[in-house]
């Protein structure tokens, strides 16, 4: 302990608060402002730019996530519209068939009612013919028959015995 | 072009430095005997008073000293000025007037006092003594001591790492100017106040009031830095090994953080919360004698300690070299010497940096103390 | 003579402290890695008191 009281030089120790206390007001004034100033001006500096940064992406990935929006959209859409034409052809096609069905069905149903007309049409003339034939026939037949009053006679009751009354 | 200039600056400053080491050489010439210093150290007990003459400050600056054929002792190096406090006043001269006398033979007239240099110390002679006059212990009887603003060795370190500091962070200052990244040396130093800054100022004051003390912290942190790795070199310096030194550096942090300390700082440490009132006064004086004297005392004998340790054990591990000669041989000595110093400079290199770090981060730390709020309150 | 025998005992002592710290400093960091500048923060811290103790009581011992 006394040799440390010993080593102790009040001068030195003067000196060195004198010189420390110059030092310190230098140093703070002419390098260690200015230096710390800069540091934190470049830091926040960095900062910002990282926050820009940030900020882009967030808005790249928004504007990503929009288009992305947008083209599923537009994917959509695009399937909507052909399931639509697709129906829409499906439909015209069904249509079409079904149409043509109906006309077809309508046209053979004329026809056949067209036939069925004629042949009726045919039926009739034919009975008529049939009819006036037979007309002649019978007067001719008639005129022969009658020409004997029994044979008229026996004629008329044959032909009343064959007439069912219905 | 440029590497040009700078060699021919360089050459410049080698050729003053060796003319001002050649006239002080010539200069101590004739005064060779009983020297602190000077001659062969050999033994056990020469080595140690070596050391102890190296561990002090000097006057004067001695890169190496040698004896040449015709047997007078050189020493190379400078005079540094001698700043003395006598009864008569300041008193200045070179000393190169006491001819690297340490042990208090050569007098020294300046106007009517006469000094003389014993271990490092000045002396002032008695009124009417010629001669100073050692006890058997040998303490001068008719001499005292002088308040020495010399430049000393130390003192001239102070300066040459002040003046470097200035030098090296003024310029990086201005590289901020031109451009955000520093170039060259600057790119070393940023990162290292950056450190400062983030890994000790702000962790142990906190957010809200480091910046005010940053400066201080960094300037400190350096000056130690600077001067622990100046003391490395084989220029001697043993700056922050010298109490003196590391005292003003722990009373400035004292101050600061005495200055700077706030209500609740004052409340914890006068009148604590929360324990008996006979309890208060006996706490609160062990309070002020941590803040005031266990916390710079800590401080300052660690840094002057592990310094001085570091030195002394340097020094003992190359004096290895001549102590165990004998038993060695000249060889193996030499190899063992250089092994372990080389060993253990390169640890010296860290605790150069942990010690300015330790003596930083406990500044901040009590700064901390000071002035840190409490909101649970 | 004594008082360099009590600087031993306090030099003993503060080996020993240090090896405490060291060791849990360790355990502590291997236990939780990320907690590593912390601990190395607060371990320097107290090894710095021990060492200053220890340095004091060097001094103390030596000069007396």
């Amino acid at each position: 302990m006394e040799s440390l009281f010993n080593d102790f030089s009040p001068g030195l120790f003067i000196m060195q608060t004198f010189i420390l206390l110059i030092l310190i007001f230098l140093m703070v004034k002419f390098a260690w402002k200015p230096i710390m100033n800069s540091l934190n001006e470049r830091e926040s500096g960095i900062q910002a730019a990282l926050d820009a940064a940030e900020n882009a992406k967030k808005e790249m990935q928004n504007l990503q996530s929009d288009n992305e929006k947008l083209l599923k959209e537009a994917r959509a859409e695009r399937e909507g519209m052909l399931k639509e034409a697709r129906e829409m052809k499906d439909k015209m096609i069904a249509d079409a068939k079904e149409e043509a069905q109906a006309q077809a069905s309508k046209m053979i149903a004329q026809a056949q009612e067209s036939i069925r007309s004629e042949k009726q049409a045919a039926l009739a003339e034919l009975k008529n013919q049939v009819a006036t034939i037979s007309v002649e026939i019978a007067e001719k037949v008639v005129r022969g028959e009658l020409e004997d009053k029994k044979k008229q006679l026996s004629l008329v009751d044959k032909m009343l015995g064959d007439v069912t009354l219905n | 072009m440029k590497i040009v200039q700078k060699s021919i600056k360089l050459l410049t400053l080698v050729a003053i430095a060796l003319c001002s080491f050649q006239s002080f050489a010539s200069d101590s010439g004739k005064k060779d005997n009983n020297q602190n210093d000077g001659g062969v150290v050999d033994t056990k007990s020469e080595v140690d008073k070596y050391i102890q003459h190296h561990i002090q400050d000097a006057h004067d600056f001695t890169l190496f000293s040698y004896t040449n054929d015709a047997g007078e002792r050189k020493h190379v190096g400078f005079p540094l000025p001698v700043i003395v406090w006598t009864s008569e006043g300041l008193k200045t001269f070179m000393s190169s007037k006491f001819h690297h006398d340490d042990n208090g033979e050569e007098i020294v007239t300046a106007g009517n006092v006469k000094l003389a240099k014993i271990h490092g110390k000045i002396y002032e002679l008695d009124a009417g003594a010629s001669k100073v006059d050692f006890d058997a212990e040998h303490h001068a009887t008719n001499a005292h001591k002088v308040l020495d603003f010399s430049i000393t060795k130390s003192v001239f370190g102070i300066l040459v790492v002040g003046f470097l500091m200035l030098f090296w962070f003024i310029r990086l200052a201005r590289q901020y100017k031109k451009k955000s990244i520093p170039t060259g040396f600057g790119r070393a130093l940023e990162p290292l106040v950056i450190y400062v800054r983030d890994e000790i100022a702000r962790p142990n004051i906190g957010e809200k009031h480091y910046r005010k003390f940053t400066g201080y912290l960094l300037t400190v942190f350096f000056f130690i830095w600077l001067l622990n790795l100046a003391g490395l070199t084989p220029l001697g310096f043993n700056v922050t090994g010298q109490i003196a030194v590391t005292a003003a550096l722990a009373i400035f942090t004292l101050i600061i953080y005495t200055a700077s300390g706030n209500k609740h700082y004052w409340k914890h440490m006068l009148w604590m919360d929360g324990i008996p009132v006979f309890v208060k006064p006996i706490l609160a004086i062990i309070e002020l004698a941590g803040a005031f004297l266990i916390k710079p005392f800590s401080l300052l004998i660690r840094l002057f300690a592990n310094i001085t340790a570091g030195h002394i054990v340097v020094m003992s591990l190359i004096a290895i070299m001549f102590v165990m000669r004998e038993s060695l041989g000249t060889v193996g000595s030499t190899g063992l010497s250089i092994v372990l110093s080389i060993l253990i400079a390169l640890i010296e290199v860290l605790v150069a940096f942990l010690q300015a770090y330790i003596f930083t981060m406990l500044s901040a730390l009590f700064i901390g103390m000071a002035v840190e709020e409490h909101e649970h309150h | 003579m004594y008082n360099l025998i009590g600087a031993g005992l306090v030099v003993i002592g503060a080996g020993i402290g240090l090896g405490q710290i060291g060791g849990k400093a360790m355990e502590g960091i291997a236990r939780q890695p990320e907690a590593t500048g912390k601990i190395q923060t607060a371990m320097i811290i107290v090894a710095a008191l021990l060492e200053g103790l220890a340095f004091g009581a060097l001094i103390l011992g030596k000069g007396a």
